[in-house]
């Protein structure tokens, strides 16, 4: 496909990597922050082609991982109803909560749909004039575009049978969580290309300058990876700290401006608990009073519901950069796919799911970096 | 889950209840996708969609330039001496 192969070139890899190699002079610490970039990282094994100075950990950047288990919870509790149709992106469906997951719901009977795109509900909801369509509105700013079309649609057609569970989380919030940390280690981002494609760059120069740390705007594609170390590592080793785009075909300084209008009218900025991680002030989006009549969780009322994670799941660490997946005791023996006791392994798109995904669960445990001595 | 992928616009019209659409082509794959976030897009342009919104028109242009960047580091990296251990992991890490 136009626009994707082209960014696979196996042959241009290798040259992105040896020149990686050639300006690297010391170890440095990258995150990617994208949940979709910690799966092509792992899945293409761009880290092996990394000089042992440059390491990767992998960030928070997986909305399904996130949502926390209230949350899901919250939306088992509507799912059961029978008065209910409830719809949701596919990948939430084996989330676990504390005792079931849609999955299970569904087949002991819950109406629960798997759709593509929110504006899908409503069709669902004109259709279902007796039900009451509830969403699961989860995700980056990259899907609060979408989701905040679907309320708006809804509110213009006056389709008043339709409602979202929201459990919107923002970027910039959890980088600053991240880089504030005394337990920091990272000293360079790998951005959020499709965030960023919504919400542009510029509240990401801030950050940059705060921390002092390099952010560079990065695709999802193998050779857009490699490009984007390539820049974090320049400006590392050139003790500059700037917001730089590697992804400037697609992301443009200033965002889609017309999807951040409608996402502001639908939206407002709220703290957000996030799973493994606690709560974040100023992390997510909720409805404006205004949407209120399309809001699940006023409109259900449910009950706060106490949760309790597994003691032993390292997933916190893991999503924050100082812990990789091999160094929790239960990586690939308690917790696996099936059976994930954690934020980082429910989803396909979580730092210990994708090393899990592509048999990193069966290598030995990596042994401590030791920066290579600087080539000449 | 910030999955976008490019298609190419092939047909714009505008639905029952208003919005602007287009039949997009993914590789083979035909969707409908909601065109109402970028209002520049005509027919044969490529967007980047994500659950069934086009949130950016691909730059062809931005894209070349990226594109010659990488080509022009290759041709640098040919200087060198090729890594032939490097070039087998890269081989085997572009696998689909």
């Amino acid at each position: 496909m136009k626009y994707i192969d082209e960014y696979r070139s196996a042959d241009l890899a290798a040259k992105l990597a040896a020149e990686i190699r050639r300006v690297v002079t010391r170890p440095w610490v990258l995150m990617e922050v994208c949940g979709g970039q910690t799966h092509t990282i792992v899945k293409y094994g761009i880290d092996y082609l990394l000089p042992r100075e440059v390491e990767l950990v992998h960030g928070p950047g997986c909305p399904v991982c996130v949502t926390s288990l209230e949350m899901i919870d919250k939306a088992h509790a509507i799912a059961r109803r029978p008065d209910v149709i409830f719809c949701s992106f596919g990948d939430m469906l084996r989330v676990p909560g504390s005792d079931s997951d849609l999955l299970i719901l569904k087949s002991r009977g819950a109406d629960i749909r798997v759709v593509y795109s929110p504006i899908d509900c409503l069709k669902i909801a004109r259709a279902n004039p007796g039900k009451k369509v509830v969403f699961f509105a989860i995700g980056f700013e990259t899907t609060a575009p979408a989701n905040a079309m679907s309320v708006w649609q809804a509110r213009e057609q006056g389709i008043t049978n339709f409602s979202v569970l929201v459990s919107h989380v923002l970027v910039p919030p959890a980088m600053e969580a991240i880089l504030q940390s005394p337990n920091n280690r990272v000293q360079g981002l790998i951005g959020p290309g499709h965030v960023c494609t919504v919400m542009g760059c510029e509240e990401y120069e801030p950050i940059a300058a705060r921390y002092h740390v390099p952010i560079v705007v990065t695709g999802f594609e193998p050779l857009d990876l490699l490009h984007g170390v390539l820049m974090t590592v320049q400006q590392l080793e050139a003790g500059r700290a700037e917001v730089e785009n590697q992804y400037p075909r697609v992301v443009k300084r200033e965002g889609n401006v017309a999807a951040k209008d409608l996402m502001q009218r639908v939206f407002e900025v709220c703290d957000r608990k996030w799973r493994g991680v606690g709560n974040i002030p100023q992390s997510g989006y909720r409805l404006r009073p205004e949407f209120h009549a399309h809001d699940a969780e006023r409109i259900f009322q449910v009950e706060l519901i106490a949760t309790q994670e597994s003691s032993i799941c390292i997933s916190g660490l893991v999503l924050r950069g100082a812990k990789k997946p091999h160094d929790c005791p239960a990586f690939g023996k308690e917790c696996t796919p099936e059976h994930p006791l954690g934020a980082t392994m429910v989803s396909a798109e979580g730092a210990c799911a994708a090393y899990y995904a592509y048999g990193r669960h069966l290598q030995a445990r990596p042994a401590t970096r030791e920066p290579e001595l600087a080539r000449p | 889950m910030c999955l976008a992928i490019p298609g190419k616009v092939l047909e714009i019209e505008r639905n029952a209840q208003g919005l602007r659409m287009g039949r997009t082509n993914f590789g083979g794959i035909v969707k409908q996708v909601c065109l109402d976030y970028t209002p520049e897009v005509r027919v044969g342009d490529y967007v980047l969609v994500h659950v069934g919104f086009a949130l950016s028109t691909v730059d062809e242009e931005e894209a070349e330039r990226t594109y010659r960047l990488l080509a022009e580091m290759k041709q640098l990296g040919e200087i060198e001496t090729p890594d032939a251990e490097l070039t087998a992991l890269a081989t085997q890490g572009s696998a689909p």
